[in-house]
């Protein structure tokens, strides 16, 4: 970002003399907040924990599987590594990032309210992640376990002689985190927004976290009621998945999908939402189709229920089940397609800044453009019954999760980093690490795409040497991928303690967070605003001082 | 496996879908590069062209174009029913197996493949075939999940619990190819593999000779049928049968009590033996007891091919066996759940049973239902 001493501080006649930093420094300031603005900082501190854990079990994969026999790791341990980097990154680390975080910290700044709608419910939701992850940790800590991420009956059920069952409970207990934040989200955007924020006023992250919050409150219920069902059939042995007592093995999944597909985009929508702020701030125009955005998003969301067959196309489906699945697959690709023509169409003669947020709003592009397609080849129900279960898949929602979602939140994490702490990052080490980032992600997924099509099973710790070239870029990017993430932790830890004063609007941009001070005060505005612009209005009517602001940053540089 | 080249970037075709596969492949590698080139080109032309000269400029007013997002929604979502036709054609080909095919019975276990050709041929994590001809796969485990997986004919199928899938191909190409378990299914995932040896006709033919055969599965089943299960008691015997009729019945409708008709395939006959009571033939009493936990996967397979083979010759087979029949409607019930709840209690023991029969087919099945009945 431009290193410019408060060149403009919005509408804000003086400093606060206090934030919701300095509000208090006691523990229990921290841990009894209602303020959502600390909620998310208790939110960034846990979820980024988590992130790290699940990358080490992310670094110990590769390591294994830079050899052909499974050497570094025996099979028993394999498989709890692998299955729990697949549950820490999926249930601690990709759900709650974008939207416990950066939704937490910016709707309400967003759409100029004090708070969200329910203060307290809000913190509760932090405890509920945090039991839950504590649950998780304490299964891990006794020796993990064996199921893959997905819990497949019978095995998990029946079979598995690890710690199902704490890390299921975990599970169920993190999920309300999940319902109460969505629940939170949507009561607050209906009632809460200032005066003049009318629906189609709202920034498109706003809209995107709307999305996200009905695929919460409709889905992470059934994924609890699964958890149930299965620790009824484990502990009490009531068939329910098992057949040898009289249950359904492929019941499990028609349960299990109807969640987690949904929570793909729980994933990657509020990923999207970051990146339309991107695009559309740093090009200083309008975004391009704003309702077509808006809308492809809760297109998404409710499509997004309706294809969770798609991952039991080898299952033992019918022929029409699968044929119905593939169809609607192919259908719910097509508003994420509208929203990369968008993003594209919105850079057309507009002012880009080549600030580290939009280069990775740049790549962002490129490797969901890249994770899309796949998931064209595999929602090809012909192609799929090669693909399912391969590296492919892998590599597959590895470009969506990780070049998606990741990128997306690092991208938000810069772009708010001053709104949040106050302070400047290093604009030079942010861009090296975001391009080893690219460079790494790269070289650590494509190759699986190729070794997917040569049938490399997923979740094998052993596979035929014929295969290790491949596997060997895969490792090496990973190493590259894994500095590129430490660079971050450095700078921003850096930042806190010896970076510059962010002013209050460093880009001079017009959406409402910008429009307070940078650390804002913890009742968010001094006095409520009245919007009065467009979103992404960087004409006339949005009330900045350009004129004023190019004059002062030419006699600063 | 190609292993010529250094960085294998493609497996080798050996079935006769494959190229199907690989024919759609190339076609969505070729729209996605069709997409991602322009799209990517646009972006850097925008971002060197329209650079901010100056900092705080605005640019220009755009709002949008309904036209515009018109036509980028309809042609994705053309392209998009292009790929899901290709990918439905592939898989309505491979979906039905021909009638015609060779036939071979697949039990999983945790961690190894266990292959039973029609002429009795048993093999484990190897699969021998003949080039040229059908081959249907029919398969069920006996314990978690699992998915045979053969990357050079390009397909898989989940195998599952309780029931029986298919899987069918065509191999083109004599070869040594890899065969895995693509379902994740416990400790020694990546090792429950093996290879698919595919042979010249001949070649084929000497290795089913030199093989010593045992018993065919139906003459496994027939010796189950006959002797050990003891369920020619009620099914044969000619007009005083007190079984439903099994002659003639493989592959035609079945009319059931309840008034439904269900064609009676492979899986129709496994679940009449473990869950009786389901699917009742019309005009008989519900009196069979339960063989649910008594019978082995492999023993059941046996079972359905003799039950199938009896369809082959209409005549039937003589009736020998007196219909001394015992008539307990009760005795169903406690029947199954006696043998209901000795699954239920100790799964993982019962578990170390069914290998240890599984091994051997023949050996007499644990104190069966009829003997019980008959002391009754």
């Amino acid at each position: 970002m431009l290193k410019a001493e408060a060149i403009n501080t919005g509408n804000i006649k003086e400093e606060p003399k206090t934030n919701y930093l300095t509000n208090g420094y006691t523990l229990w300031s921290w841990l009894l907040t209602k303020d959502h603005k600390r909620i998310a900082i208790l939110y960034l501190v846990t979820v980024s924990t988590f992130f790290a854990l699940g990358g080490t079990y992310a670094s110990l994969i590769r390591l294994e599987l830079l050899t052909p026999n499974s050497d570094l790791l025996q099979s028993a341990t394999y498989n709890r590594v692998f299955t729990q980097h697949g549950i820490i990154m999926v249930f601690f680390f990709l759900i709650p990032s974008i939207p416990a975080i950066l939704g937490n910290f910016l709707i309400p700044l967003m759409i100029g309210a004090k708070d969200l709608a329910f203060p307290r419910i809000n913190l509760l939701s932090w405890y509920f992640y945090m039991a839950g992850g504590a649950l998780t940790l304490f299964a891990l800590l006794q020796g993990g376990v064996d199921t893959g991420w997905t819990f497949y009956t019978p095995y998990s059920t029946t079979f598995s002689n690890s710690y199902v069952m704490a890390v299921g409970l975990g599970i169920f207990i993190n999920g309300f985190s999940s319902i109460l934040t969505g629940l939170n989200f949507i009561v607050t955007v209906h009632t809460m927004r200032a005066p003049g924020m009318t629906w189609f006023r709202l920034p498109l992250f706003v809209w995107a976290h709307y999305a996200t919050s009905l695929v919460m409150i409709l889905g992470t219920p059934v994924v609890a009621i699964t958890i149930l069902l299965m620790a009824i059939e484990r502990l009490a042995h009531v068939g329910i998945f098992d057949p040898a007592i009289g249950g359904d093995p492929i019941l499990f999944q028609h349960l299990f999908w109807f969640y987690s597909h949904p929570a793909v985009y729980i994933m990657i929508l509020p990923g999207m939402g970051v990146i339309s702020e991107l695009i559309s701030n740093f090009s200083r125009k309008k975004i391009f189709g704003y309702e077509f955005i808006a809308f492809s998003s809760i297109a998404i969301a409710v499509f997004g229920f309706l294809v969770w067959g798609h991952h039991m196309f080898v299952s033992g489906q019918s022929i029409y089940a699968g044929l119905v699945f593939s169809f609607l697959t192919m259908v719910v690709a097509v508003p994420s397609a509208i929203k990369i023509f968008n993003w594209a169409a919105t850079l057309y003669k507009g002012q880009i800044s080549y600030d580290t947020p939009m280069l990775y709003a740049l790549f962002f592009i490129g490797l969901f453009l890249i994770g899309g397609l796949t998931g064209l080849f595999l929602g090809s129900i012909g192609l799929t019954v090669h693909l399912t279960d391969t590296y492919f898949i892998v590599a597959h929602f590895h470009y969506v999760m990780v070049g998606g979602q990741v990128l997306a939140y690092l991208g938000g994490l810069h772009y708010w980093w001053s709104k949040i702490t106050g302070r400047m990052y290093s604009e030079f080490w942010s861009k090296i690490a975001a391009i080893i980032i690219f460079v790494g992600f790269n070289l650590t997924f494509f190759p699986q795409f190729i070794l997917g099509y040569m049938g490399m099973p997923r979740r094998y710790a052993s596979y035929p040497p014929e295969l290790q070239v491949l596997n060997i870029f895969s490792t090496a990017g990973a190493s590259i991928l894994a500095i590129g993430l430490i660079i971050p932790l450095i700078y921003f830890t850096y930042s806190i303690f010896f970076g510059e004063k962010a002013p209050a609007n460093p880009c001079l941009l017009p959406g409402l967070e910008w429009r307070t001070a940078s650390p804002p005060p913890t009742e968010n505005f001094e006095e409520t605003p009245i919007v009065t612009w467009e979103a992404y209005e960087f004409g006339e009517e949005s009330g900045l001082d350009l004129e004023d602001a190019r004059n002062k940053y030419k006699v600063t540089v | 496996m190609q292993t010529n080249s250094w960085v294998p970037l493609f497996p080798e075709q050996a079935s006769t879908f494959a190229w199907q596969v690989d024919a759609l492949y190339f076609y969505l590698i070729l729209i996605s590069i069709g997409f991602t080139i322009p799209i990517v080109v646009v972006i850097f032309f925008f971002f060197v062209r329209y650079r901010e000269k100056e900092k705080f400029m605005t640019g220009a007013e755009i709002h949008g174009s309904i036209a515009l997002e018109t036509v980028w929604s309809i042609i994705p979502f053309i392209i998009s029913m292009t790929i899901f036709l290709g990918g439905a054609i592939v898989y309505y080909n491979q979906y039905n197996p021909p009638t015609d095919s060779m036939e071979v019975y697949v039990v999983g276990k945790q961690w190894m493949w266990k292959f039973q050709h029609s002429t009795g041929q048993r093999e484990i994590n190897e699969l021998h075939i003949p080039v040229g001809r059908n081959v249907k796969l029919t398969m069920t485990t006996e314990d978690v999940l699992h998915d045979v997986y053969i990357p050079a004919f390009r397909t898989k199928a989940d195998v599952i619990p309780g029931r029986y899938t298919t899987l069918w191909f065509n191999a083109t190409k004599p070869g040594k190819y890899h065969l895995y378990c693509a379902e994740y299914c416990g400790l020694n995932h990546s090792g429950m593999g093996g290879y698919v040896y595919v042979m010249e006709q001949r070649d084929f033919d000497n290795w089913l000779a030199g093989n010593e055969s045992g018993q065919t599965p139906v003459q496994a089943g027939q010796d189950l049928f006959q002797n050990k299960l003891g369920c020619a008691s009620c099914h044969e015997g000619g007009a005083s049968q007190r079984g439903a009729k099994l002659e003639g019945i493989y592959g035609h409708e079945v009319k059931l009590t309840n008034g439904q008709t269900v064609i009676a395939d492979d899986e129709y006959i496994r679940n009449s033996i473990l869950n009786p009571g389901s699917q009742i033939v019309e005009g008989y009493q519900p009196i069979m007891p339960t063989f649910k936990g008594q019978v082995t996967e492999e023993q059941l397979v046996s079972l359905v091919a003799y039950i199938k083979s009896l369809s082959g010759n209409t005549s039937g087979t003589t009736m020998t066996k007196p219909a001394a029949t015992p008539t307990m409607t009760g005795g169903t019930m406690t029947g199954s759940s006696m043998t209901n709840s000795n699954s239920t209690t100790a799964p993982r023991a019962n578990r170390g049973d069914t290998n240890s029969q599984g091994s051997n087919p023949n050996a007499p099945p644990p104190t069966g239902e009829p003997t019980n009945q008959q002391q009754r």
